[in-house]
């Protein structure tokens, strides 16, 4: 059985790195869900001016056409101006790269940003497309039939499970 | 096989022709994926890439404008491929028949066609003969179902209410020819709300009406008494030249939806209407225009869920 890392452990850290090089004029959008629960979490520790955006891709998924519609998309909601701006964008598990590449495009829709780095709490590797994380938490190696998700708890406690794919 | 012909075998939503018989989780899927398509028309760029490369067929064999349009706009901004087809005016009257229409249309590759007939049951007819891969939506069908419409309405209403398990909602006027009131009444019974008013004469309520789970009203002022939703139907033009109604004037006396009737509803109830409006007939324009109007704001939402059935379908 793989050994996972502690997912709060790695939030202090990553929170530091981003501390380092982040401008208070930075902003930072989560993906719906597990991005968001991540960006919620280090939001408040970086001191940014604006407040934290939210973005469910449902809208720009490249599968559509064989996956139909998410059940329960989430409203995007960019509390800031995207024009201009340097980005941080947040996600849980990076693997395809299929989510940023669609969050991207999406983002494009609501202005051209001046930069955007990608923020993740792990990397399971398996990239499709030429897509890196500018700052990640961990590389974590999963079986395969095996995807790694991130759960929350009741108390709001992040955690790294592995499960079957079905 | 479902025994629903709007379902697939895995009890998704194939087809919307009717809100009658589809299970509250569907309808709430609608309605939950129209709040997050209203995010997206609030936009300056209102446009999502879900549908590129589908093509949506508007076929209207009964006039319409505000409905066509608002699909048509709701297809565009999913990136679809929209085809607008006044079909009254071109093979239908050279005598060919619906099935062959529909044939020839799925031949051009339709994926979604968006249906408006003066017969109740057309789309029905024509969702039993698609391919697997195509989709029907009702636009409107006879006296029998507008299902858009009452979604619409139902998205409206829980905009301003949050929350169907406490409201009283009125439906004033001729229910009796409306697909716009059965639609809803339909969706309101699914999704819990209480109390559903019909108020309107005698000649212009379905006999029977207390079947479809409403309270029966005559009397307006009666009937509106502590609504928190009042829904006025169009009083259409035909329907006052023949028995039904001795004359317009004399229907604004007694159902016309004036400030002082309006008084008598709940403090902070809204007012909606599918449109087009008869002012003077079934509406003061005080009130149309007026705080508790949400008239206008419907036809907003009409898009966001248009978009949300059309994107839920075509996935299916």
């Amino acid at each position: 059985m793989t050994k996972l890392p502690d997912a709060e452990a790695l939030l202090p850290g990553l929170a530091a790195e981003l501390k380092a090089r982040v401008t208070p004029g930075t902003a930072m959008i989560g993906l719906h869900t597990g991005g968001a629960w991540v960006a919620e979490r280090l939001h408040p520790m970086l001191g940014l001016k604006e407040p934290l955006g939210l973005m469910d891709i449902a809208f720009y998924r490249d599968d559509y056409a064989k996956e139909g519609l998410k059940h329960d998309p989430k409203r995007t909601r960019i509390p800031f101006e995207v024009e201009g701006r340097d980005l941080l964008l947040v996600d849980d598990v990076l693997y395809t790269g299929r989510t940023v590449r669609a969050a991207m495009n999406e983002l494009f829709d609501y202005g051209r940003p001046k930069s955007i780095s990608l923020v993740v709490l792990a990397d399971r590797g398996g990239r499709q497309l030429p897509i890196a994380a500018q700052y990640c938490g961990a590389q974590v190696d999963v079986p395969a039939g095996m995807r790694l998700r991130l759960k929350r708890a009741a108390d709001g406690k992040l955690s790294l499970e592995l499960e079957h794919v079905e | 096989m479902s025994s629903n012909p709007q379902l697939n075998a895995n009890g998704e939503l194939q087809h919307l022709l009717s809100t009658e018989g589809l299970p509250r989780e569907i309808l709430l899927q609608i309605l939950d994926t129209a709040e997050s398509f209203a995010g997206v028309t609030e936009r300056e760029v209102k446009k999502v890439p879900l549908m590129r490369g589908k093509s949506v067929f508007n076929l209207f064999f009964e006039p319409s404008t505000r409905t066509r349009t608002t699909f048509e706009i709701a297809a565009k901004r999913l990136s679809a491929d929209v085809i607008n087809l006044n079909v009254a005016a071109s093979s239908q009257s050279k005598g060919e028949s619906l099935l062959d229409t529909v044939a020839n249309l799925s031949a051009m590759q339709a994926d979604v066609f968006v249906v408006r007939h003066a017969s109740s049951g057309a789309p029905y007819l024509i969702a039993r003969h698609v391919k697997p891969h195509e989709h029907v939506i009702n636009a409107g069908d006879g006296r029998h179902a507008h299902p858009t419409q009452g979604l619409l309405d139902l998205y409206t209403i829980r905009h301003y209410k949050k929350d169907f398990s406490r409201l009283t909602v009125a439906i004033v006027g001729d229910v009796l020819h409306s697909r716009v009131a059965r639609s809803l009444i339909h969706g309101l019974t699914t999704l819990g709300v209480p109390e559903v008013r019909v108020i309107g004469p005698q000649t212009l309520l379905p006999a029977g009406a207390e079947a479809l789970g409403v309270r029966v009203f005559h009397d307006m002022r009666a009937g509106i008494k502590g609504c928190d939703v009042v829904v006025m139907l169009r009083l259409q033009n035909e329907r006052m030249n023949g028995a039904l109604l001795p004359s317009a004037q004399e229907f604004f006396k007694h159902y016309g939806l004036t400030t002082d009737k309006l008084a008598l509803a709940s403090p902070d109830a809204i007012v909606m209407h599918p449109g087009p409006m008869n002012r003077g007939v079934e509406i003061d324009s005080p009130v149309a225009d007026g705080p508790h109007s949400v008239i206008l704001p419907q036809v907003t939402y009409g898009i966001a869920v248009r978009m949300a059935v059309m994107s839920i379908v075509a996935g299916n």
